[in-house]
């Protein structure tokens, strides 16, 4: 029998430092540890090729193609640095690219004070967005009055134009993309067989034949003092377009909610609007956040689609800038295209960051409300 | 029959006689001077036709005849709004009055001229399909290449072209055919093919997208018509002829040395044909519902048509085509115009 207890031994404690950690991780056996070096050698492989082509053998300076047509040649950036100007406003005259910056500046003043929770002024920002800055924005681009030049459409192009038909279709379609999807579960017949039509229609078709149809075949139908401006119809039809697809997500989160939530609403006696507006709605879009976050990304990446219409998009601009004689070399389009990504995956990145960013700040919210049921 | 059943049949009635509302318009020359401006529709973007510069200007053969005619139409070569159009869209833009002219590098065949509703005014390029082989290959004309490796782009009539020439010519020749020109330029390049075809035009810019474009080299040969023009409609027979006109001044022009540059000494000219052409002789202007300066404008403009091909296509520009088939008859090419009397 022991005379005393066994002072317990410390636990062995985790080998710690950076080797040990590499040996859980990436070495742990052998077939890992293979698996490791082949990951190594690929990155490797793939970011040397990225560095060489855009920094070790790219061009620098040039005044045309030729300074870019050498064998082995990387990135022309002499080439984007000279179209620049076009890549971002399109043609819209030099002299009056002011103004488009001032609308950028004045959509960043109503979208921060939304996008960051502690500034205050919600509402106010709101309205200045919903009512007062698609006036000011179109006043300021297009021009016409208060003895500004009127420029008309076809001068807007580049970064502009995608960002034109993505933020009014997405300012479009949001709330047009709710009612259709209260509209397809509505008690009401006509609305109902109305929003399921048009959805299941849009579904249907590609966009790319109905911005074809909006071009090409509108024009021949309506006399030629009724032509709608080319912008203005690509604008309306992606809108109609992502609408349709949105209605879709809305009505999963619509779906979603239990049958409690609107029986509960009922039994307290709130009307159609405020049921939704303020119980079913608000409950429905912030579990579908994912899926309307994906929608605005590919109608922003749609927007390119245009191209085909003839409307020059940031994509659009690049080609055009390819087909000038002035830039043609072997090493002009990759750099033109690799360009057009980049800008892309910025704007894409930035709202998908955005989404998780929301996601995370309304989930907290629920898993409080969790935690809590959890301690009765 | 109800009230609805009526107004539903009006409606009917009003949307079917519409367009017949929209054909009884006025004649393009009067809208062109209403709007103050020539509606010219052009390609979206081809290296030496139409494309726009870093300044956002449209540049190109096609585009400087759009400035031609609003030149001698408008008195301003800048009064130009151009509608970027695309291969399938470009008739019906033309065909709605969108556009009042169609300068898109498009070939004049038969079923366009006649099933389209459009009438070409005539040729401002002679292009046709050639070959790109490289130098090494020390080949001087299509013919010798006999037992060749040809890339060509699918479903085209380039396709269809090629397999004619090498049949007529009793040629042994392989095909490589790939579903994009991309594709089939990148396995020219790779050397997988010992030559490449397509417009003779698109080649030299090609060319130019090439390592080391001067191992490469267009033959002369050309084995297909593309003849490219600008077009309009069938229903205005006055601003056809405008049209046609404004080519053909730029042609006599050239063939009577009136530049840009000597266009106002040459007002003094005591030669019959410049006279003529710029308007100091005869009322010739009045005829086509302009004035008697409207060729003269056109110089000042934008040149003759020998001065635009060699800023757009030719040596003043990177893509550096011979003039060929494009000269004057006077110099073994194909144009030639009526004579302005």
């Amino acid at each position: 029998m022991a005379g005393s207890a066994i002072t317990p031994a410390r636990p062995p404690g985790a080998p710690g430092g950076p080797i040990a950690w590499l040996r859980a991780n990436l070495f742990s056996s052998w077939s890992n540890a293979l698996l490791t070096l082949l990951a190594l050698w690929l990155i490797y492989q793939a970011v040397t090729a990225a560095v060489g082509w855009a920094f070790l053998h790219a061009t620098w300076e040039g005044p045309d193609g030729d300074a870019c047509t050498r064998e082995g040649a990387g990135a022309c950036w002499p080439f984007v640095a000279d179209w620049f100007g076009q890549f971002m406003y399109g043609r819209y005259p030099e002299a009056q690219r002011g103004r488009v910056n001032l609308v950028y500046v004045l959509a960043l003043a109503g979208l921060l004070p939304l996008m960051i929770p502690q500034v205050p002024g919600k509402l106010w920002s709101s309205i200045y967005l919903i009512a007062v800055f698609p006036v000011l924005a179109t006043i300021l681009l297009s021009g016409g009055v208060l003895g500004l030049e009127h420029v008309p459409t076809d001068f807007w192009g580049g970064l502009l134009v995608t960002l034109v038909i993505s933020s009014s279709g997405i300012a479009a379609a949001f709330p047009l993309g709710i009612l259709l999807a209260l509209g397809r579960r509505s008690r009401m017949p006509i609305v109902r067989w109305l929003s399921v039509g048009f959805i299941e229609f849009v579904r249907g078709v590609p966009l790319i034949t109905v911005l074809f149809m909006a071009s090409v075949m509108l024009p021949l139908f309506i006399p030629e003092r009724w032509s709608i401006d080319k912008l203005l119809r690509a604008l309306i039809m992606v809108a109609l377009f992502s609408a349709a697809y949105l209605a879709e997500v809305i009505r999963g989160g619509l779906q979603a909610i239990p049958r409690g939530q609107f029986e509960a609403a009922d039994a307290l006696g709130l009307t159609y609007a405020q049921k939704m507006g303020l119980i079913i709605l608000p409950q429905a879009l912030k579990l579908v956040i994912p899926g309307i976050v994906n929608s605005f990304i590919s109608l922003f990446k749609d927007t390119s689609l245009v191209l085909i219409i003839g409307i020059f998009d940031l994509l659009g601009m690049v080609q055009s800038g390819l087909s000038a004689p002035k830039w043609l070399s072997p090493a002009t389009p990759m750099t033109g295209y690799v360009f057009a990504g980049l800008v892309f995956w910025i704007f894409c990145f930035g709202i998908s960051r955005y989404s998780h960013f929301l996601e995370r700040r309304l989930a907290a919210g629920g898993q409080r409300t969790v935690a809590k049921a959890d301690e009765h | 029959m109800t009230h609805l059943a009526r107004a539903v049949v009006w409606c009917a009635a009003a949307l079917i006689a519409m367009p017949g509302v929209a054909s009884a318009q006025q004649r393009t020359l009067d809208s062109v001077k209403q709007r103050g401006q020539l509606v010219c529709g052009v390609n979206v973007g081809l290296a030496g036709f139409s494309a726009q510069d870093d300044k956002g200007v449209w540049t190109g053969l096609d585009a400087d005849y759009c400035r031609a005619i609003a030149a001698a139409v408008l008195g301003d070569g800048n009064k130009v709004r151009y509608v970027a159009t695309t291969t399938k869209e470009r008739f019906t833009a033309l065909q709605s009055r969108e556009l009042d002219v169609l300068a898109r590098n498009t070939t004049w065949t038969l079923q366009r001229d006649s099933a389209q509703g459009l009438s070409f005014i005539g040729v401002n390029y002679y292009d046709g399909q050639g070959f790109i082989v490289k130098k090494s290959a020390n080949v001087k004309s299509a013919k010798e290449l006999a037992g060749a490796t040809v890339c060509v782009q699918s479903g085209t009539t380039t396709e269809l072209n090629l397999a004619d020439f090498f049949r007529s010519n009793k040629l042994e020749y392989k095909t490589l055919v790939f579903e994009k020109s991309d594709e089939a330029l990148k396995a020219y390049q790779a050397d997988r093919c010992d030559s490449y075809t397509t417009d003779v035009s698109g080649l030299y810019s090609v060319r130019l997208q090439m390592a080391k474009p001067a191992d490469h080299v267009v033959l002369p040969d050309i084995i297909s018509k593309e003849p490219l023009g600008p077009a309009v409609r069938q229903d205005d027979g006055q601003w056809f002829t405008i049209v046609k006109w404004v080519h053909f001044a730029l042609l006599n022009a050239e063939e009577a040395g009136v530049t840009k540059a000597n266009v106002d000494q040459m007002l003094n000219s005591q030669v019959p044909d410049v006279r003529r052409l710029l308007g100091k002789e005869g009322d010739f202007g009045k005829g086509l519902g302009l004035d008697n300066d409207w060729a003269y404008r056109i110089i000042k403009h934008v040149g003759n048509y020998g001065e635009i091909f060699d800023r757009h296509v030719g040596p003043d520009s990177r893509l550096n085509i011979p003039r060929g088939r494009n000269a004057l008859y006077t110099q073994g090419g194909l144009h030639y115009a009526p004579p302005i009397r």
